[in-house]
């Protein structure tokens, strides 16, 4: 009995729902709708340079901000007491768990113009101040939305750094700011490029966070690609060319993300 | 120093539950106000009970958790035994396209499924709905499963098998005493994992539900596009005391499993 063949029946179903489908991608963005080899989509995608332009800096900015705050929390549960880890780590990922059309919708009541903020400002004589509806607000979906993704791998790596290294940074006379640069920051790369990853795909890919936090003037990637599928310019051809766009974006983050990581290296 | 480290703490704990308690705070409110509480009620939770569509969405997506939770196991397990005794070059092969449905973003696994239904309705008697919706919650359940399973396959010692055949166990028989107590960790990490994933799942949902088989995120996306009402409010409480609950159950088996380990190893 060869075990190999067990298998077989998830090969199937690869091809044919993961394989197959990225195929007909690559092949509606080449093709026009009477099935001949065109490169009009592709270069249509063109037109959309800003929207493209807008996506990657509103998610790179999204993922430097869950960096920044999620490093220090990283930190501070990776120190704590072994025991009390595992329910602060709890505590501080209970939020993922609820569905993020919930955490966004949050938001959306939070930052709305009769919404709570604007409430609380109105009554210190502030405001009404524009909050939803702004690239500012399509930031901050993405930072609450996907904090938690750059906080668990960071922790990952962090717990395992062993505490008599920054004992042993002291003693040969680092400063704690030098022991952090040299120390810590070398030892967490893994996380951090895991982490990045974990923040900047699904916030460059997002459709719910722009659609209900920015509003109809902040689109992104995401919204063209669904208007193109499920929206009123159908268009399966451009939204193909527009996704394998956005692929090859990922692709070149992924790759440059892992220059920067010693494990990836020493496999490839 | 600690102190700082405390209150940033605390800092980050506000930023992640405020907007989670606003939201359950106003779902007791009398009115439909998001701002000011005018007072106390349990109407939005009357109202979310006799809300027909939600009911049926909830009981839609519990069917397909369940179904493509339960199918992605014994497909995923059986993968990984079956990718666990390939040679090198296959194997990367194989994990690699496995892989996609994992890198890639959740709007380009739902869109490429979409086409391929789109081109399979057009061409057979396929409609959009429960049946597409399902085969798309076991194509991004699987790749979990195999990841979990595959580990397990790695720390074995291969030669247990064998030697559970050798003592006169048939095949089938030495899988069952020797290889799947072995692996089962990861099958139901595997499990739960692609359940709690198909429970959440929005985006590839989306592209492949049609109108006749609905899913509660589906459901809580098309509340959200129309007329604000807080029986979202009172779903996101009743959701939120769920996944506590869960957390804590959780939390509470691991505990008693490390200790029960722990007492092995004589601590």
């Amino acid at each position: 009995m060869k075990l190999k063949y067990f298998s077989a029946p998830y090969l199937a179903w690869m091809i044919v729902f993961i394989l197959v489908p990225l195929l007909m991608i690559a092949y509606f963005a080449f093709t026009s709708d009477n099935g001949e080899f065109t490169m009009k989509y592709i270069s249509d995608v063109g037109q959309y340079a800003n929207i493209f332009v807008r996506s990657i800096w509103l998610s790179l900015i999204a993922t430097a901000i869950c960096l920044v705050i999620a490093y220090p929390i990283a930190f501070i549960l990776s120190r704590m007491d072994k025991h009390k880890q595992g329910t602060m780590l709890m505590i501080v990922m209970l939020p993922m768990w609820m569905n993020f059309l919930l955490r966004t919708y949050a938001w959306m009541t939070l930052l709305g113009n009769n919404g709570i903020i604007n409430h609380i400002l109105g009554m210190v004589g502030l405001g009404p101040v524009k909050l939803i509806n702004t690239s500012g607000a399509v930031v901050l979906g993405m930072v609450y939305n996907y904090l938690p993704f750059m906080i668990l791998p960071l922790y990952s790596v962090m717990e395992k750094i062993d505490k008599s290294l920054f004992e042993a940074a002291s003693d040969l006379g680092c400063s704690s700011v030098s022991t952090l640069f040299r120390v810590v920051i070398p030892l967490s790369m893994p996380g951090i490029t895991s982490g990045i990853t974990m923040v900047f795909v699904p916030a460059i890919s997002t459709f719910i966070i722009s659609r209900m936090l920015g509003g109809g003037s902040n689109l992104l990637i995401g919204d063209l690609i669904e208007m193109q599928f499920l929206g009123n310019a159908y268009n399966p051809h451009l939204g193909a060319a527009i996704s394998l766009v956005l692929m090859v974006i990922i692709l070149v983050i992924m790759t440059v993300m892992n220059q920067f990581d010693p494990d990836e290296q020493v496999l490839m | 120093m600690k102190k700082l480290g405390k209150i940033y703490l605390v800092l980050v704990l506000l930023f992640l539950y405020v907007p989670i308690f606003v939201l359950i705070v106003f779902s007791f409110n009398e009115t439909k106000s998001r701002s000011v509480f005018s007072g106390f009620t349990l109407d939005w939770y009357k109202r979310l009970f006799h809300n027909r569509i939600i009911i049926s969405s909830l009981i839609n997506t519990a069917i397909i958790a369940v179904i493509a939770s339960i199918v992605s196991t014994v497909l995923g397990t059986l993968a990984a035994i079956g990718i666990h005794h390939m040679k090198k070059v296959p194997k990367a092969v194989v994990m690699n396209i496995t892989n996609m449905p994992i890198i890639n973003p959740e709007i380009v696994t739902g869109v490429s499924l979409m086409l391929l239904f789109v081109f399979f309705a057009a061409r057979m008697n396929l409609e959009f709905g429960f049946v597409t919706l399902l085969i798309a919650h076991i194509t991004f359940d699987v790749p979990y499963v195999i990841l979990n399973v595959m580990p397990k396959f790695n720390q074995m010692n291969p030669h247990i098998f064998e030697a559970a055949q050798d003592l006169g166990c048939s095949p089938v028989k030495a899988f069952r005493k020797v290889v799947l107590p072995e692996i089962m960790p990861g099958v139901v990490s595997g499990f739960l994992m692609a359940f709690t994933y198909s429970l959440d799942d929005f985006v590839v949902s989306y592209f492949t539900s049609g109108s006749t088989s609905q899913t509660l995120p589906i459901t809580i996306y098309s509340m959200t596009r129309r007329k604000v009402s807080p029986e979202i409010n009172a779903l996101s409480t009743l959701i939120f005391v769920a996944v506590v609950i869960v957390l804590i159950v959780k939390n509470a088996i691991e505990n008693k499993a490390a200790k029960k380990n722990g007492s092995y190893r004589g601590n």
